[in-house]
């Protein structure tokens, strides 16, 4: 996979408009990973070159932070809630459910890269317990059996906005 | 608004801005000029609940009865009750509704705003008298908390400067620039008996005197707002309530102790409450309260907010701060503590959220005032996340000793569907649980270590008869297993030998010696590990071995799950007696494994295929599947 | 320096104020297993709580990482107490060693690092019981692609080592932490394989490692089946090999010249002929010292640097690669040896130079890479068929049941080639190969030697050395003399924005010259109960001294007066840098290598 000269680009800006302030890395990354949706390591490569820090050092930041990927996420990023609220109220079903129905493992990203499915540790919304967060919306108290339909949905949604 | 340069001119811009803001939350009767205030909780779980679209609705609708010059419309932070959000406080008629749909708001209007009587079905109940509430005061949940860290949270617009200058911002600041030594503040603040309310408790005053000990030409101030505890969201809602009131105390520290930078580190999966301290801290760059020379008193100080990326153990110190500096975040050992040697070498203050929100109150009020709420050891209130199952699930702010009893009874209305009490977790991944023993003993920093859990930074689930405390454990393990930096050997070796070793319980296929190796290493790993994280990790293993010492022997020696939780020691099973024969259990089954005849044969399950994922009990509308 | 009390297992100890736990206790006579800490806790992470002790207070004892923790902190006066053998502390060093031992392989007798690991080491003085705790194991990585380096990540401790030492030396970064948690390792980016990475196979990383995660690419297969094949296995030495070999048989650093020894056992171990390397120095004195002197006198590139280490041209190939024209053109030593024993001493014996098969015995790991680049071969035929290191030389020692200490001296062998003087010795320490340059260099200018003979102000261990030379008839010219790559970046900068004033810069991989090479015998002070406690600091100088006392004992010390160098140019080549030289002796780089 190589990235497309325009993304060097935007990356090599957002090297540069952190520039002046201490240790940036964290925050290029961020903002690399919120802008491309991943981390490639040729754009780490580029990192690299830009702020002077050996790639192997950017490649454990990368691979050490959650939020960083190394891999282009889903277009729907399906966030299963893990948090102890949640937990204690069968989220760990609510994600069995959405991997077994995707056909993916937890973690995972379906063929067609609509889905991925991601674990996630409490987004503090544990008077909805158990939550799951999709792409910022969060589903409040969800149940095994909503689970299709909430797949269904964003399948319809997709085939209507493709034509 | 003008640059605020000088003290004279804070005090008239806070003069004003309070007559404003008073008169806005005025409590009484309405007034001939008419006006009227909707605050419309924007917290993340109201937000997620629909919050935002209510207000929009809410502003549309103003506009097509022409009220939008009389009444107006702001979001503010948590109420704190969030199963029943989302909320809708009206002055001056001072009432609250809750579990607010888009679909009420025409009501709201209609009946409240223009007809002047409350829409009584979104008003609160009173469990017990079946009465209607209207008053937020009269609420039980409310009755007994007291909101200092929380201060301004549901009251002001968390967006406005000028609400939160009206609703006693910065007047703790202005006080300590221009009457205290910066020796006098960590005085107060020693005096105060204030704690660090992030996990660690150790005294804020003493930590701040370390790094005022120490000459340097730089120094930090950082505020940890990476609350990783699953099932707590403190800090996420003081930082969306009232962003001023953090930044506010952060600067009295570092104008305490001699720090000119100030940075937040925040979770990356809290994007509202980065919005808000971003807009804040620019704001208040804009007005002059925050840069070089501030109010005239050459104070100086910058504020940086800096964002997580998805790592627990970043809210270990040093970790944070070698998150900040670009690294991993792997925690490094203490001496040196960073308030000798901290960010990029400097001395450095890592103070929690709702430790820096507590800082104002106590300047505003004094030491004195504020060392008589709470106990001897743990001095004013503590916020808790109450989650779990517990009728209200949300923010509380209570004084410390407040016990058990109230917070799940009284303020968490108690445990649903009738269920029996069984543990409260306190302290997330680090801490430990209370049972039925404890629940009348005050919380606070001291009790709670005593009785084998921690306060942490205020996590509280509760657990009734339907969890099991070995899955629980086992709950937590996972989660440091997959949260351990992996830096050191007994943390990133010990931590995954025990999550084996609980496997081994959970599925029961562990022996007694198993339970004794459990004991042993996680007493070992307790010891032996660098950072907080893995000297705390065996707690919850610790602690419900000695308070559930049966449940574990039941997995072991009688190969049960006595909650029917562990899949590999419980069954699903159809009751022939209780089974319509309707097949909807077999219909949901997604491993199909339940046959029967429709209307002839009732359903059974073949236990070899089965997932045990629950979905036929779900279905089930007769309450014929039962686990066992 | 400022004194402390410290109470160790209730005695008071006056000790210096910035010593740790673990280093104050040393001195006081104890002697607490540690793993990851390194070069004093000057690299120490504090994570593989090997090292842990008991602090007590009055409020109780709690455990820390003897190797960071500050003695300054814990004062005898304040009631603190260092306890080493309380139960706490023993159990807790036992466990933390079987937590490691319970995600290790468990190979050890086969394992490379057999008699040198730190871990086997800990886990016997600790009681450590191997399979206390057992379960799942991080998923490994062996790496054996690349020509210098193993990679065996199932004997990875994570202690971190390996990847401070590669940017303290070396500057560059290869190795880092990835991943997380159970999952994490330590390797090049993204797992890869040393082979694809810009690594300079300067094995610094294998030195400093404690247990067999790192590991020299071995090539006496090699070596065995030339033997077998019956060809003439031709045997070369390294003159760093000679003042460390002796270690490997229980001689403490420095102790012994192994020459003598080391030429016998290599008799006794079949090789056709034992030459020494510094035969061939000597001859890339007159080819380098001449391309100075063209350079200078013809306005050629300077400054001139030197090319024989091979870990400095695999650096300036990835990341110099625009300075090429400043770099000698001279192949490393060894390789004109081979170049030369398969023409002018074949020729002159009447062999076939296919079947001459040169071993080169080197410090070096690169030097394996080196051996495979495809610039040194001439006309089809290497130079050079195999590089063992110092190590893998003792190894075979070991393994043919020769007995060091028995061992007669004997000299190297002398058959057209293989005398040398007293600058080619030098060549194996930073500094060496300047000052051989100068003698011969100042000699051709002047046509007189040198009459100090030494250039002193090139010697010793210094990241970056420079000195004004008087070259008589040249007028001064100012000289630098580096070595590891993190000290050569400046010199390399320098140039490139044009600002260097040198004339010639010798630059070695690393930190020292080739006394510490990537393959030489491991220091590991752990290891060596009988050593100095301050053996980390002195044995590079240690290993040097040798060398500088092997150069003052010869009676020819200038690599002109290397007599059957002077008959090989007289006989065969011409003179230096001649079309026939340029040929077999020198080589040429890559630019930009990836």
């Amino acid at each position: 996979m190589t990235i497309k000269e325009e993304a060097k680009k935007e990356v090599i800006a957002i090297c540069a408009s952190h520039k002046d302030e201490p240790s940036p890395l964290m925050v290029i990354l961020e903002e690399i990973q919120k802008k491309l949706g991943y981390i490639p390591l040729e754009v780490q490569e580029v990192v690299s070159k830009e702020m002077g820090i050996p790639v192997a050092e950017i490649y454990g930041v990368v691979t050490f932070y959650n939020f960083f990927s190394l891999t282009p996420k889903g277009k729907y990023v399906v966030g299963v809630c893990l948090g102890t609220a949640c937990y204690v109220k069968n989220s760990q079903q609510i994600i069995d459910k959405f991997a077994q129905s995707l056909g993916i493992e937890i973690g995972g990203t379906t063929e067609d890269g609509l889905f991925t499915v991601d674990a996630v540790r409490c987004i503090g919304a544990c008077a909805l317990a158990p939550s799951v967060s999709i792409n910022g919306r969060v589903y409040a108290k969800v149940t095994p059996t909503e689970v299709d339909k909430i797949i269904a949905d964003l399948r319809k949604k997709e085939e209507t906005a493709n034509g | 608004m003008d640059k605020i340069n000088s003290v004279e001119k804070l005090d008239k811009v806070i003069e004003d801005c309070s007559a404003a803001f008073s008169k806005k939350i005025r409590v009484g009767e309405r007034t001939k000029d008419g006006k009227i205030a909707i605050l419309v909780c924007g917290d993340t779980t109201c937000v997620a609940n629909g919050s935002v679209d209510i207000q929009s609705e809410l502003e549309k609708a103003l506009k097509e009865y022409h009220l939008e010059d009389k009444v107006t419309v702001n979001h503010v932070g948590c109420f704190g009750l969030c199963s029943q959000g989302p909320f809708i406080k009206i002055f001056p008629d001072d009432t609250i509704y809750r579990t607010v749909k888009v679909g009420d708001v025409k009501r709201i209007i209609e009946e409240d705003i223009i007809g002047g009587k409350p829409v009584e079905d979104l008003l609160f109940v009173d469990p017990e008298t079946g009465k209607k509430i209207q008053k937020q005061e009269d609420v039980n949940f409310y009755k007994k908390q007291k909101r200092i860290a929380l201060h301004g949270c549901a009251v002001i617009n968390p967006d406005y400067l000028e609400e939160a200058l009206g609703y006693d911002g910065f007047k703790a600041l202005k006080k300590v620039l221009t009457t205290m030594t910066p020796q006098q503040v960590i005085d107060e603040i020693l005096a105060s008996g204030l704690r660090g309310r992030g996990g660690a408790s150790f005294p804020t005053g003493r930590k701040w005197q370390f790094a005022a000990n120490v000459q340097s030409d730089q120094k930090y101030i950082v505020c940890n707002g990476d609350e990783g505890d699953p099932g707590a969201f403190m800090d996420r809602s003081i930082l969306e309530g009232n962003p001023f009131n953090v930044i506010e105390g952060m600067m009295i520290g570092g104008y305490a102790f001699g720090a000119s930078e100030g940075y937040f580190y925040v979770r990356a999966e809290y994007p509202v409450a980065v919005r808000r301290l971003k807009r804040a801290a620019e704001d208040l760059e804009k007005l002059g309260l925050l840069g070089d020379n501030i109010l005239g008193t050459g104070f100086s100080f910058r504020v940086h907010v800096r964002e997580g990326a998805g790592a627990f153990v970043c809210g270990e110190e040093t970790a944070l701060l070698a998150s900040i500096e670009g690294k991993r975040g792997m925690p490094r050992p203490r001496p040196p503590f960073p308030a000798i040697k901290g960010l990029w070498g400097k001395p450095t203050c890592v103070n929690n959220v709702e430790t820096l929100a507590t800082v104002p109150y106590i300047i505003r009020i004094g030491a004195k005032e504020f060392a008589k709420i709470g106990t001897e050891g743990s001095k004013g209130t503590k916020v808790f996340a109450l989650g779990g199952k517990v009728n209200n699930v949300g923010l509380v702010e209570v004084p410390m000793g407040t016990t058990l009893r109230t917070l799940i009874y009284d303020i968490g209305g108690g445990i649903p569907k009738g269920k029996k009490f069984k543990a409260i977790q306190t302290g997330g991944p680090s801490g430990g649980c209370l049972t039925e023993k404890d629940i009348d003993t005050p919380i606070d920093y001291d009790t709670l270590v005593a009785k084998g859990s921690m306060m942490g930074s205020g996590g509280a689930i509760v657990m009734d008869e339907d969890n099991c405390m070995v899955d629980v454990a086992h709950f937590y393990m996972d989660f440091i297993c997959d949260e351990s930096c992996g830096k050191c050997t007994d943390c990133r070796i010990g931590t995954k030998r025990l999550m084996e070793m609980l496997t081994k319980v959970t599925k029961g296929t562990a022996t007694e010696q198993t339970l004794e190796d459990l004991k042993e290493l996680s007493e070992i790993i307790k010891n032996g590990s660098l950072c907080a994280l893995g000297q705390t990790a065996a707690n919850p293993i610790l602690s419900t071995m000695v308070n559930f010492p049966e449940e574990y022997e039941a997995h072991v020696k009688e190969h049960k799950c006595p909650a029917h939780v562990c899949k590999d020691l419980m069954k699903y099973v159809i009751d022939p007696n209780k089974c319509k024969k309707c097949s909807m259990c077999a219909r949901n089954c997604p491993a199909s494994c339940i046959s029967g005849v429709p209307g002839k044969e009732p359903y059974v399950i073949d236990q070899s295929k089965c997932v045990k994922c629950g979905s036929c009990m779900a279905s089930c509308r007769f309450g014929a599947i039962s686990k066992e | 320096m400022e004194k402390v009390n410290i109470k160790i297992e209730g005695r008071i100890y006056s000790v210096d104020k910035d010593l740790t736990v673990l280093e104050a206790a040393r001195r006081c006579g104890y002697n607490i297993p540690s793993l990851c800490s390194w070069n004093h806790g000057k690299c120490s992470l504090a994570s593989c709580r090997v090292c842990l002790v008991e602090i007590r207070t009055a409020r109780g004892g709690k455990l820390f990482a003897s190797c960071v923790y500050p003695v300054a902190d814990i004062p005898a006066e304040k009631g603190f107490e260092v306890f080493i053998s309380s139960p706490m502390a023993t159990k807790a060093r036992k466990a933390s060693v079987e937590l490691l031992l319970s995600n290790h392989s468990k190979d050890c007798q086969t394992c490379v690092k057999n008699g040198h690991c730190e871990l086997l080491h800990v886990a016997q003085v600790t009681g450590a019981e191997a399979n206390k705790y057992e379960g799942e194991l991080t998923p490994t990585t062996y790496d054996d692609l690349a020509p210098g380096i193993v990679r065996d990540t199932s004997k990875c401790i994570l202690c971190g080592r390996c990847i401070e030492r590669c940017k303290e030396a070396q500057g560059i970064g290869i190795l880092g932490f990835e991943k997380r948690g159970f999952q994490t390792i330590v390797a090049p980016v993204m797992n890869k394989s040393f082979a694809k990475v810009p690594c300079l196979q300067c094995g610094q990383c294998i030195n400093v490692c404690p247990t067999g995660a790192l590991s020299e690419h071995r090539e006496i297969d090699k070596v065995d089946a030339a033997m077998k094949a019956g060809k003439k296995v031709i045997v070369q030495t390294a003159p760093a090999v000679r003042a460390a070999i002796a270690e490997e048989f229980g001689k403490k650093v420095g102790e012994e010249n192994g020459t003598g020894r080391m030429v016998a056992a290599l008799h006794r171990l079949g090789f056709y002929r034992v030459f020494d390397t510094n035969f061939s120095a000597d001859l890339t004195i007159m080819e380098e010292a001449q391309e100075l002197i063209n350079r200078i006198t013809k306005g050629g590139v300077l400054p001139q640097i030197t090319s024989c280490s091979p870990g400095w041209i695999n650096y300036m190939e990835f990341f110099y690669s625009d300075l090429i024209p400043n770099v000698s053109t001279c192949k490393s030593p060894h390789e004109m040896f081979g170049a030369i024993l398969k023409s002018y001493y074949a020729k002159k014996h009447g062999l076939d130079p296919k079947d001459i098969y040169v071993v080169s015995v080197m410090p070096c790991t690169a030097k394996k890479y080196e051996e495979a680049r495809p610039q040194n071969a001439v006309d089809g035929l290497r130079d050079v068929d195999a590089v063992i290191t110092t190590r893998e030389l003792a190894l075979m020692i070991k393994r043919a049941g020769i007995m060091w200490n028995s061992l007669p001296e004997e000299e190297f062998d002398n058959d057209l080639v293989g005398e040398y003087t007293g600058a080619g010795a030098i060549f194996g320490v930073t500094g060496g190969v300047m000052e051989a340059a100068l003698r011969t260099a100042y000699h051709t200018l002047n046509g007189k030697e040198y009459e100090a003979i030494d250039f002193k102000e090139v010697r010793g261990l210094q990241g970056v050395k420079e000195a004004e030379v008087d070259m008589g008839a040249a007028g001064k010219v100012k000289v630098a003399v580096t070595s590891g790559m993190a000290n050569a970046k400046k010199l390399l900068d320098e140039i490139r924005e044009g600002k260097s004033e040198y004339a010639f810069i010798e630059i070695m991989c690393c930190p020292g010259g080739c006394i510490n090479g990537g393959g030489q015998p491991f220091v590991k002070p752990s290891l060596m109960e009988n050593e100095d406690p301050d053996i980390l600091e002195t044995y590079r100088q240690k290993r040097a001294d040798v060398l500088y006392t092997i150069d003052e004992r010869k009676t020819i010390r200038q690599s002109h007066n290397n007599p059957d160098i002077q008959v090989l140019y007289k006989d065969y080549l011409g003179e230096p840098c001649s079309e026939l030289s340029e040929h077999l002796l020198h080589t040429s780089y890559v630019k930009d290598r990836e």
